[in-house]
């Protein structure tokens, strides 16, 4: 874990520099403004350590992140911790409520849709799912909101109230993200139980237990579904990490104040603190969620073992 | 016929008092606007954003402001000082300042704060940023006599002084905070405004509600504001459609003002005004042929600005064909005047025909080709962009166009690195002083990015600024024009931005004006509902 996280922050802090333009043109060049003072511009960077020696400045953050301190955001001058904590916690909730419908609706669908294999119910599922797959969730996104502009006049809440502040007012702000996520989400998930559920099915084990006269609901809970579960989660938790902040166009759509619209303005300014602390972040819940997955397989399946 | 005459005057009087009724500010309420912007710090003395001014400025005073009911943006108006002098030499000038005015702490604001602020901004010790100290180069002393006085020194007469205190930018702060932490006020917030700080929730929304004890009795109306910060225009239009907000102070698009009044009908009221932002074009005078007058004036000649607004106007935020003032301020040139300077005749064909020969002139070959700098940003660099290289086209130039990721751009205007670039000003009052001063000698300016030096330009900018009679002035702001855009053609204007605010029709008591950084204090701000 150790060596891939240094890798990334090596890789960024290379990355944000090569990229032309910094925190302080952003600031005082951007605005169209009239007065532009060079001297205003050196002192500001002398203040962000921007004139320091790019060594040097690499070796401050990786001392500042061995004591978990990431610092200030160059662009506010407000602590990394503080920039991140609310936008993270919505996030999080936002992808744990999108896994959660697509986890309800992929599991049983990708089953009926094995079992029920070419009958009418696999095509409804198949066709279900390959539109999810082919509809981006930022466009579900608009068309929910045109839909409740026109039918309802009326739209979800714009700020966002945390879980345990007001869960009714939460819930009605991030339902119709959670939704538009989740359809997309649950599609890649159809698809990928249906496949290994069809491929477990054919094994001559489950012919053996349909043989044995077992019912059909035993077998697929307690000898296909085990089996079929392991690539769906590999596929399902991916897509869980991705959604921490990969979501900066849907975010857009419901003016959600989530991590992918705070990496998008981080890149926008130059804000080469904030968007390192977003990148090590991302990465390292990555790298947990693979670990989690990992153990997770060796309780599904026993016959996997780390030593 | 006498009892129909008592009727109709009955109604005529019922029909007065409604009218007036629907007039008399209503207290109460919360206005909620989306920003499409988030302020970095708190500090107006720092900062250059918008996204500053709408969520904080309602917080704070000023020494003077802008009319807030003058269209022009431009008239000045008592806001902390309640009356001024100017000596006869034009170098001093005089505030009385308003007595029994409190910060949100309760303490009495006095001359004493207003100095310490203005020499702030004017005179930032070592460490502490101040974006517009050189709008105050000819401010020689601040001082502060007694409780109820400032006077500003200056070492020149200057016409534009009194605007340059105009600047929504220049908050008063608390004198004894600023001895203590000149950086206070980049965390903080603590005016004298009509409304009192409540939250700042980052990437979230900013929370004021009204000061009970503002000097400005019976003000604010309302009982407090709600800026939410927003990422999308998208979002904003739902936002206004949903009557989730009232009102956005930046602008929108003719698009979204089309389909906001047609969903909603009476409930949007919409204000529209020239706006004080432009795009314009800086033709590297390093580069060549672009050293070479005949070809820059080939390139602002092959512009139909009269036939292009009319077309752009329908789908992007420009209009107005302008010079180097916005039309209808009082330093602008009148339309038949200004139809005089090249590109801005309203035969196309004819100007057009005056580029070719000028290019031919120059040697420059039909079909020579060049690059095309443009921002990354589409609205309305994008639509400008596209009509630029179409209007080149018409005299035999090939244009490749390069789009640079927006905070990128301004650096390689900098360093040069162009041909022919988009180059963008937006002011928050409109003022020879500052609207000129773009087009100073590189060597004055840096942004000036054609890169050129004009004593002649420099002298006349001078000689404005020093006039303090608005007539001569007048007569010298456009002697400057016609050498910028005709005689030199060191830049060329596309066209002036054009704001539309369309609003619920609920709020009252807010004029549009040619900035979107003014007109923000939201003290004459009131909801009929």
């Amino acid at each position: 874990m150790i060596p891939t996280l240094l890798g990334v922050a090596v890789l960024i802090f290379v990355l944000l520099r090569v990229v032309p333009g910094d925190v302080v043109e952003a600031r005082y060049l951007a605005q169209g403004s009239q007065f532009q003072s060079q001297d205003l511009m050196n002192q500001e960077r002398a203040k962000l350590g921007l004139d320091q020696p790019l060594w040097k400045q690499f070796t401050t953050w990786m001392a500042g992140i061995a004591r978990l301190d990431f610092g200030v955001s160059m662009w506010t001058g407000s602590p990394i911790t503080e920039e991140i904590k609310l936008r993270f916690a919505l996030s999080l909730q936002l992808a744990i409520m999108a896994s959660l419908i697509a986890q309800v609706l992929a599991i049983p669908l990708g089953i009926l849709a094995a079992v029920k294999q070419d009958t009418w119910v696999d095509y409804a599922v198949r066709v279900f799912s390959i539109a999810g797959l082919a509809t981006p969730s930022f466009w579900l996104g608009i068309l929910m909101i045109l839909g409740m502009l026109i039918v309802f006049k009326w739209i979800p809440p714009m700020v966002f109230t945390p879980f345990w502040v007001d869960p009714w007012q939460n819930l009605v702000q991030l339902i119709w993200p959670a939704l538009a996520i989740g359809y997309r989400y649950s599609a890649v998930g159809t698809r990928m139980m249906r496949s290994a559920m069809l491929e477990v099915l054919r094994e001559d084990y489950i012919r053996t237990a349909r043989a044995k006269g077992l019912w059909l609901k035993l077998i697929l809970s307690r000898h296909a579904l085990k089996n079929a579960i392991l690539p769906v989660l590999t596929v399902m938790s991916l897509e869980f990490a991705f959604l921490l902040g990969g979501l900066v166009v849907t975010e857009q759509v419901f003016n959600l104040n989530g991590l992918g619209m705070l990496f998008v303005q981080a890149i926008a300014h130059r804000d080469y603190t904030l968007t390192q602390a977003l990148v090590m972040l991302v990465a390292t819940f990555f790298l947990f969620v693979n670990f989690f997955v990992d153990i997770a397989y060796a309780w599904i399946d026993p016959r996997i073992r780390y030593r | 016929m006498k009892r129909v005459g008592r009727l109709l005057a009955l109604g005529a009087s019922a029909f007065l008092i409604l009218s007036a009724q629907a007039q008399t500010p209503r207290n109460g309420g919360e206005l909620v606007f989306p920003v499409p912007s988030e302020p970095p710090s708190y500090d107006g003395h720092r900062e250059e954003t918008f996204g500053l001014i709408h969520p904080i400025a309602p917080f704070y005073n000023t020494l003077l402001r802008v009319d807030p009911n003058d269209k022009t943006g431009t008239k000045p108006v008592a806001s902390l000082a309640e009356s001024w002098t100017v000596s006869s030499d034009g170098k001093t000038y005089t505030f009385k300042i308003r007595k029994g005015v409190r910060f949100h702490d309760g303490s009495e604001m006095t001359s004493k704060d207003i100095k310490a602020s203005y020499d702030k901004i004017i005179f930032p010790p070592a460490g502490v940023g101040s974006t517009r100290k050189g709008q105050y180069a000819d401010v020689q002393a601040v001082e502060a006599p007694d409780a109820t006085t400032i006077v500003f020194r200056l070492k020149e007469p200057s016409g534009s002084f009194i605007a340059s205190l105009l600047s929504p930018y220049n908050f008063i702060y608390k004198a004894e905070i600023l001895a203590k932490d000149m950086h206070w006020y980049e965390k903080n917030v603590m005016g004298t405004g009509p409304f009192t700080f409540v939250e700042h929730v980052k990437g979230s929304h900013v929370v004021g509600k009204k000061n009970p004890n503002y000097w400005d009795k019976g003000k604010p109306h309302l009982d407090g504001f709600r800026a939410i910060f927003t990422n999308s225009s998208s979002a904003e239009v739902a936002a206004i459609r949903g009557e989730r907000a009232h009102i956005q102070f930046r602008g929108f698009s003719p698009k979204d003002r089309d389909s906001l009044k047609a969903a909603l009908g009476d409930k949007i009221t919409v204000q529209e005004s020239p706006w004080d932002c432009i795009l314009l074009g800086a033709m590297n005078h390093e580069k060549k042929p672009f050293d070479d007058k005949r070809v820059r004036r080939a390139l602002t000649l092959a512009l139909d600005r009269h036939t292009g607004s009319k077309a752009l106007s329908q789908i992007a935020i420009v209009k107005e064909v302008a010079g180097v003032q916005v039309p209808g301020t009082p330093f602008a040139t009148p339309p038949a005047e200004l139809n005089k300077l090249a590109g801005y005749w309203t035969d196309a064909e004819k100007s057009r025909a005056e580029a070719r020969r000028l290019l031919k002139e120059a040697g420059v070959p039909e079909g020579f080709s060049f690059t095309f700098k443009n921002r990354g940003v589409p609205m309305p660099y994008e639509p400008l962009g596209v009509w630029l290289i179409d209007q080149w086209r018409r005299v035999g130039l090939n244009v490749k166009q390069e789009v640079i990721e927006a905070a990128a751009y301004f650096g390689v205007l900098r360093k040069g690195d162009f041909e022919v670039a988009m180059d963008f000003q937006c002011g928050y009052i409109v003022e020879p002083d500052l609207d000129m001063y773009k087009f100073l000698s590189v060597d004055k300016n840096p942004a000036n990015y054609g890169r050129y030096k004009d004593p002649v330009l420099d002298d006349l900018y001078d000689k404005q600024s020093r006039e303090t009679n608005p007539e001569k002035r007048k007569q010298i702001v456009r002697q400057f024009e016609k050498r910028v855009l005709d005689e030199e053609t060191h830049y060329f204007m596309t066209l002036q931005w054009h704001r539309i605010i369309p609003h619920s029709s609920k709020v009252k008591g807010w004029t549009v004006t040619p900035s979107h950084y003014l007109n923000n204090t939201l003290d004459t701000v009131w909801l009929t509902e």
